[in-house]
Order: structure tokens, then sequence, then C-alpha cells
């Protein structure tokens, strides 16, 4: 399993991305073999303010449901649509295709403390609790 | 704490399982993907490692009436058929369900859960009413056992045994060899609502029988089922998880089981507390849920009149038909198929409806 490193991650097994002022969340590669096959996911709103660390969305899986955490505070300008149809994105591609939101990041300095790809790779390696 | 590892595992490992611990036991939760393996059980065949459950011989001249005196249902079967059946405490509550399965009125087998292997052994033999003339013996450790779930199963199995299938009914059963392996239990029981099989063997021969079960299998569609779909899987044709759905403090009355206790035999344990708890009714009951919007979960509350009267003790999205299942308990006034509730699933209110009967039904 590899983490791209063009982005950094929780030890919650979310990613972040830095698009200029924006910060674009997913789940990692990790996270997605965990849950097994996901079937719903519940996005936050569009303008909603969140504040970081805080539980925003939830995948569903076949299992079981699980929060997700924003890694930054500010206000979510962008959800991903497309998984409303095709939850199963975030099986096949959930370092890609199946980005969950965008925030308007508010101090992206809040994104220092959160691991790169080669300390969360071996986060998980130890077992990724 | 180190887990248990069944006869199989070398073969789950090869086949790229997710092993997870399962009260203890090193077990594959997911091969192919829960709901891959959930649509091969319900149109082909699947093929379950369920080694963890317990096996508990009874054997002796009062091996029936002993095991009569445990649970509540009344096993005066003939040889060659079994029964499911709760076993109660004095207060009503279930120590175990399990499947009796009658060799002779002086050999019995019961198959327990997993997770109630040492609390079952003990609890049979604290209440042994003929020490002398039943012996309660623990043969976990001896046996191995697969199940062989789906349309797909009887031809798969047929074509590893002499043994006719066609002869071994609904919960009835047989000695048989399978794949070579001698002395092998061939019943025609599950936890999936198909039709199939559970095989018991001798656990030396599960390296035997693991692969040329797959290779029967073959032409018919067949996968290894890992323990997500297994629940998804009994969950749908609504049978119970024991530690979920029912335990030490829920009755069988509460539960639905009512069909499995039979006040009419002789006594047995829990007999007067459920005698009791018809006459006086119940005051809550295990109910099957369609939930709007929301996948509900175990645990949730179940609302009425927007006050907690009840909880959530299993739930998913049904693979098979899309919709939001779950089981609840329901206040007895608010149990009957059509009665409306509301289930809290983490802050956010979704509408249930009760369902009668099964989930899902199969259609052969």
């Amino acid at each position: 399993m590899s983490f791209p490193n063009d982005r950094k991650y929780m030890s919650s097994h979310e990613w972040a991305q830095v698009e200029g002022d924006l910060v674009v969340v997913g789940v990692s590669a990790y996270a997605q073999e965990s849950l097994g096959d996901v079937i719903h996911i519940d996005l936050p709103s569009v303008g909603a303010q969140v504040q970081a660390g805080s539980a925003v969305a939830e995948i569903e899986s076949v299992k079981a449901v699980s929060d997700i955490y924003t890694p930054v505070s500010g206000a979510v300008v962008a959800v991903n649509d497309g998984l409303e149809d095709s939850p199963e994105l975030v099986n096949s591609d959930p370092h890609g295709a199946a980005w969950l939101f965008k925030v308007r990041a508010a101090d992206l300095s809040e994104l220092d403390g959160l691991l790169d790809a080669d300390a969360y790779a071996a986060h998980v390696a130890a077992g990724g609790h | 704490m180190t887990l248990r590892r069944t006869p199989f595992f070398e073969h789950h490992k090869q086949a790229g399982a997710r092993l997870i611990d399962f009260g203890g036991w090193e077990l594959p939760v997911q091969y192919a993907g829960i709901l891959a393996e959930h649509a091969a059980v319900r149109t082909a065949v699947g093929l379950f490692d369920v080694s963890h459950m317990g096996e508990v011989f009874v054997r002796g001249p009062k091996a029936l009436a002993a095991v009569q005196h445990l649970v509540s249902n009344d096993v005066e079967i003939a040889d060659g058929r079994a029964q499911y059946s709760p076993m109660c405490n004095e207060k009503g509550g279930i120590v175990d369900d399990l499947i009796v399965y009658r060799m002779a009125a002086d050999e019995l087998l019961i198959c327990v859960n997993a997770a109630n292997r040492a609390k079952d052994f003990a609890w049979m033999v604290a209440n042994n009413p003929f020490p002398d003339d039943a012996v309660f013996v623990d043969e976990g450790d001896d046996w191995a056992q697969i199940a062989l779930q789906g349309r797909g199963a009887p031809a798969t199995l047929q074509a590893l045994t002499a043994a006719d299938l066609r002869e071994i009914p609904y919960y009835g059963h047989a000695r048989a060899t399978v794949a070579g392996v001698d002395g092998c239990i061939i019943a025609r029981t599950g936890y999936t609502g198909e039709d199939g099989f559970e095989v018991f063997l001798p656990k030396d021969g599960a390296d035997q029988l693991w692969p040329a079960v797959l290779a029967a299998g073959a032409a018919h569609g067949i996968q290894p089922i890992g323990l997500g779909a297994r629940d998804t899987l009994r969950l749908e044709a609504r049978m119970c998880l024991y530690g979920n759905d029912i335990d030490d403090d829920t009755s069988p009355l509460e539960a639905q089981l009512g069909w499995a206790v039979k006040l009419n035999k002789a006594d047995f344990i829990g007999k007067a507390a459920l005698v009791a708890q018809r006459a006086a009714g119940v005051s809550r009951r295990l109910v099957g849920l369609h939930v709007a919007e929301r996948i509900a979960r175990h645990g949730n509350a179940v609302l009425v009149d927007g006050q907690a009267a009840g909880v959530v003790t299993s739930g998913t999205r049904s693979p098979s038909t899309g919709e939001n299942i779950a089981l609840a308990y329901a206040p007895a006034s608010h149990a009957a198929p059509g009665s409306r509730l509301t289930v809290d699933v983490r802050g956010k209110l979704a509408e249930a409806v009760v369902v009668k009967g099964t989930f899902y039904k199969r259609d052969y």
C-alpha cells in the first residue's frame, strides 16, 4: 500500500492536500481497506464552518459507520457530489476521485502537526491505531 | 493475548483474506469484499470456515434427558434430526442459542457459539441432572467445521460424498465421508437463509477438505466467505446473533423465539420464569425494522413519542434489497407489523416501520 507524498495525513486516516488556500480532504487507502465496501457517505453542507479535529462527515460501510474528521478549520466550499451515486469510489480511488470536501482554511499552519507520507506509512505499519 | 487459529488458517492467508480478531479467534472478515461475497451466497454458493463454533457431545443412557433439562425446545426428535434451541438460565435469560443434533438417544451433539464455548460447557456440566448417566465432553478442539451455503451447495457437496444428500432434509444430518475425510457429520443447517449444509470434520482433514470443496464448487461459482458477509446474510434471514440481539438478560419470548420454547414439556431450566412471562406478557419484543434514509446500528436508541423506548441490536443496509434493515427491541405496544417507531441514528432521527418475517426469502 502506498501513500502519495503530495499531501499530509491524520492518524485517524484522513488525508489533506493543499490547493492554494483550500484544503482538500479525503480518506487513505488504508482507511478504505479497513472500512470494506462503502455504501453511503454523509458530507457536510457547503458553507458550513468546521473546526479542526471535529467530526464533519460519516462514511457508512456495510459493517459500520465511521466519523471523518477535518484537519483544518474554516468554511466548507465544496463537497464531492459524485459520491452520492458512487460511494464505491472511496474503495476504488481513495486518494483521487473520492476526495470528500474542500475547506477554505483560516490557518494553514493547522496542518503542520499532521503526518507526512513516510510517517503515516509507519503509523499504518504499526497497526494504525 | 494470542489469537486462536482454525485448521483452515493457512488457506485464508493464501487467499489474501483480511483477518480480524473475532472473540479471540483470528478469522477472515472478508476475501473479495463483503458485497461480492454476500451476492455469491445469494446467487451461487459460498464456503465458510466456522471452526470457531463449539462442539459439545453428550453421551450416556440419560443423554437425551439431560439435554431436555438444559434447553427450552423439545429435542425428542428422531435420530438423524436436529433442533434449534435457546438454553436458558433460571430467570429465562438466554445462556446461548444452539443446535442439538441427535445421533441416538444416548449420543447428542450440541453446536454452540464460539464466544460462549467455555461458559456453555461450564453451565452444562454444573446443571447436568444426571452426572452418572450423561457425560458432557467439549470436543471443540478436535473438530473443524465448514458451512456450504447457497443454491449451488447441494451439487457442490454431492460431488464429494457418496451419501445421498437428497436423503438429508432441512435440519437433518448424517455421518459421511467427504472428500476422502472419514467421520464427517453433514447437517442441512445454516445461518444464511439459503439451502445448504454445515459439515463437521475431524480437524486433521481440514487441509484435504478446503481445496476439494473449492474445486468441486468452481463450476457453481463458489467463493470463500468471511465474517462480514456472514453477518449481513444472517441479518437478512433474520437470525439472531448472540451477544448482539440476545444475551443472558433477554428471554426467548422477548426475542420472538417462542416457537423454540415448549412450555408443555417436562421441567427445564428457566421454565418457571418463562411460564410466568408468557402469562403476564412480555414488555418488549425483538422486531424487524425497515428504517428510512439512515442505516441504524447496534446501540442506537429506539424512540416512541420522542422518548427512549428500546434499542437497535443489529442493523445494516440489506445488500439483497437495498433497504436499511434492523433488529431492535421495541415496547410490546409497538411491536406489531406496521407499527411506527423512530430511531436515533447518531443524533439524526429516522422513521422506521415494524415489518413481519424475514428481510429476504429465497425463491427456490
